[in-house]
């Protein structure tokens, strides 16, 4: 499908894949602010976001073409790197752009509904308008090489994200207390980025990433590159509610609208991640970060500190939102135990959760979106009996569940097998004791709630709960006929892992 | 007549208010050679309004530079500024490629000359219009619990 892409599509279509991939959107989110119609609106930035996945699906396909040596370097405005401003895409960058891309593409089209009926009218088209914007800027952090140029991006896709979780204020006023606390922890997570880059700046005299890498090395053990690491690191660590740095994030997915829950859980974090793995593997060493920082002990234990105590509290949640979210940080942090095993096997087993990871909890929080949309409550309570009155949402749910559990044949076990045998490879027995505790407890708080759905009589008899419409159910099947999909066959988003991994590390032939 | 008693600050800020904006522009301008261009100048202009809005009254403000022109006004900022990128692609060059606006060969200058200028303009609008709409954000806002029900 994508050797067919490259060949129809014009040449104009494949040198500027990577600035217009991003600047579509970008140029569009003004314009839905001047648009007064909420629909016009939604129709655009589906369209925007239709543009921006064919975009990202060329790039791809001229990474995985032998031609192009792997990468795609774009100068901004014809100015060189390292002076001027690159975008820089290799296979790790087009893994995480087609993944934004789609499930951005997935997400506008399913939400019409919710949004009409979540946020006010006058307010729809400045909605999409938000929301166009938070896509681009995550497409700009997954696509620039330039590491002030990645903070600018950061900072478009946050700020607006903070206006989007603020807009479910019409459903529940406690959405304004959690958009302005993620206001407050996504700034200082911002500002420690930026003081790291600073940092990085003043000592190797260049922000382009490619070239900060270079320099990098004949700095060893300088402590002003060590600062710019710490800052880094908790900077990004922040923005990925990486464990114990989330605290922002359970009350901004359980009170924002429910399309945006379902957009971010499948993007921001996951983009955040892609900075922080960039920035580990690619700019420092995987040797200055594993070996001279020591940084195998720092970021293992708060990875499993993340996938146990955060699916603790998870199953002790009354609300659905919320016992989703929680599960989100522990989904973190298999991806930061992965990570942090620091060989190429560990990094592709965490990015392949990455990718299916997004497909699961997508679906998760897409179905909560049509229950959101017939009946107001998210309460565990308020899903009884839902099996029996939405069967096409609930079965989606389900298969999502269990593929967040880690059922095989479901995208979840593969993952997790991955994970597995990378822990093994390293040595690290007692891990995968834990991974697997963790899905025990997965079991329980899936449970629940697949226990309300199916098995409980409904509470309230008369109210009568619809199926969700068909923009939404359409998307939703299609990310849970994914999750089996590539449960049963794991080539192609394990070969992107692979090739992702190898692209961080440079190794040349890895798969 | 209930403001009388600030007629001198009326006066005074009626004579400073074209000054202010005619500063903007020349902020706006002179970021060729100088300190200064769009965002200084968006700063500026926005500036004059916040004062007349603070003399005036808010309404009055409002009336004069509706919430719906400065919303506008930042979001056409931001297109101008895409558009220029979009302008050198359609070109033939690089997005925000300067030297390919007009087609000129290495040497000629319009092409940045006139790129650097329009893309302030834009920035002009944007900061102008985004600092606008935040203060009458802010300013405008009904406080949702009246004082007496606390």
């Amino acid at each position: 499908m994508i050797e067919m892409l490259l060949s129809s599509a014009p040449q104009w279509a494949l040198t500027h894949a990577a600035p217009l991939l991003v600047m579509v959107p970008l140029m569009l989110a003004p314009l839905l602010a001047l648009v007064p119609s909420g629909r016009v609106a939604w129709l655009i930035s589906v369209a925007a976001t239709a543009i921006s996945l064919v975009f990202a699906l060329i790039l791809l396909g001229i990474i995985q073409s032998p031609e192009s040596g792997g990468e795609v370097r774009y100068a901004m405005g014809n100015w060189l790197p390292p002076l001027g401003i690159e975008f820089r895409i290799d296979a790790l960058n087009a893994m995480i752009l087609v993944l934004v891309t789609t499930i951005g593409l997935l997400a506008s089209i399913m939400s019409y509904p919710t949004v009409v009926a979540e946020v006010r009218k006058e307010k729809t088209a400045l909605f999409y308008s938000a929301f166009l914007a938070c896509f681009a800027g995550l497409c700009g952090v997954a696509s620039t090489g330039d590491a002030f140029n990645l903070f600018v991006f950061l900072e478009v896709s946050s700020i607006s994200t903070y206006v989007l979780v603020a807009l479910g204020a019409s459903r529940d006023r406690r959405a304004l207390h959690a958009a302005f606390n993620y206001l407050i922890m996504g700034t200082i997570g911002a500002t420690f980025f930026i003081i790291g880059v600073g940092f990085l700046y003043a000592a190797t005299g260049t922000l382009n990433m490619v070239d900060i890498a270079s320099k990098l090395p004949a700095l060893d053990g300088s402590r002003t590159v060590q600062a710019g690491f710490a800052f880094i690191i908790v900077g990004l660590g922040l923005k990925a509610a990486m464990w114990p740095l989330h605290q922002w994030l359970p009350n901004a997915y359980s009170y924002s609208p429910s399309f945006v829950t379902m957009f971010l859980s499948a993007t921001a974090t996951k983009v955040a991640l892609y900075a922080l793995i960039r920035f580990l593997f690619f700019v420092f060493s995987p040797t200055f970060a594993f070996e001279h920082a020591a940084f195998t002990y720092l970021l293992m234990p708060l990875g499993i500190a993340a996938m146990v105590a955060c699916s603790f509290q998870a199953v002790f949640q009354t609300d659905v939102r919320r016992v989703l979210a929680y599960s989100s940080v522990a989904q973190v942090g298999y991806m930061i135990l992965g990570i942090s095993v620091g060989t190429a096997a560990g990094l592709s087993a965490g990015l392949f959760h990455l990718l299916n990871h997004a497909m699961i909890k997508g679906a998760l929080f897409m179905a909560v979106a049509g229950v959101v949309l017939t009946y107001k409550g998210t309460n565990i309570r308020d899903f009884a009996g839902l099996g029996r009155s939405a069967p096409w949402t609930m079965t989606a749910f389900a298969i999502a569940g269990l593929s967040l559990i880690g059922v095989p044949l479901t995208a979840g076990f593969q993952s997790k097998l991955q994970l597995g045998y990378a822990l093994f490879e390293h040595g690290w027995w007692w891990a995968v004791i834990l991974v697997v505790f963790s899905s025990f407890l997965a079991v329980i708080y899936v449970g629940r709630i697949l226990e309300a759905v199916f098995f409980q009589p409904p509470v309230n008899p008369r109210k009568t709960h619809k199926e969700a419409p068909i923009v939404l159910l359409v998307p939703l099947w299609i990310l849970a006929l994914a999750n089996i999909y590539f449960g049963i066959t794991t080539e192609i988003p394990l070969g992107l892992a692979r090739d992702a991994a190898a692209a961080a590390f440079g190794l040349e032939a890895f798969r | 007549m209930n403001s009388d008693h600030h007629v001198i600050l009326r006066v005074v800020s009626k004579m400073l208010l074209p000054i202010i904006v005619m500063f903007a522009f020349y902020t706006q301008f002179h970021g060729d050679f100088g300190p200064g261009g769009g965002f200084q100048a968006g700063v500026i202009i926005a500036v004059a309004v916040i004062l007349y809005a603070l003399v005036a009254g808010v309404p009055a403000a409002m009336r004069a530079v509706p919430p719906a022109f400065t919303r506008s006004l930042a979001a056409i900022g931001v297109m101008i500024y895409a558009g220029v990128g979009y302008w050198a692609l359609f070109k033939g060059g690089h997005f925000l490629e300067y030297q390919a606006l007009f087609n000129e060969p290495p040497g000629e200058h319009h092409g940045q000359h006139i790129g650097i200028m329009v893309i302030e303009i834009g920035v002009l609008c944007g900061v102008s219009g985004a600092m606008l709409t935040i203060f009458y954000a802010f300013a405008g806002r009904v406080a949702e619990i009246r004082d007496k029900d606390w």
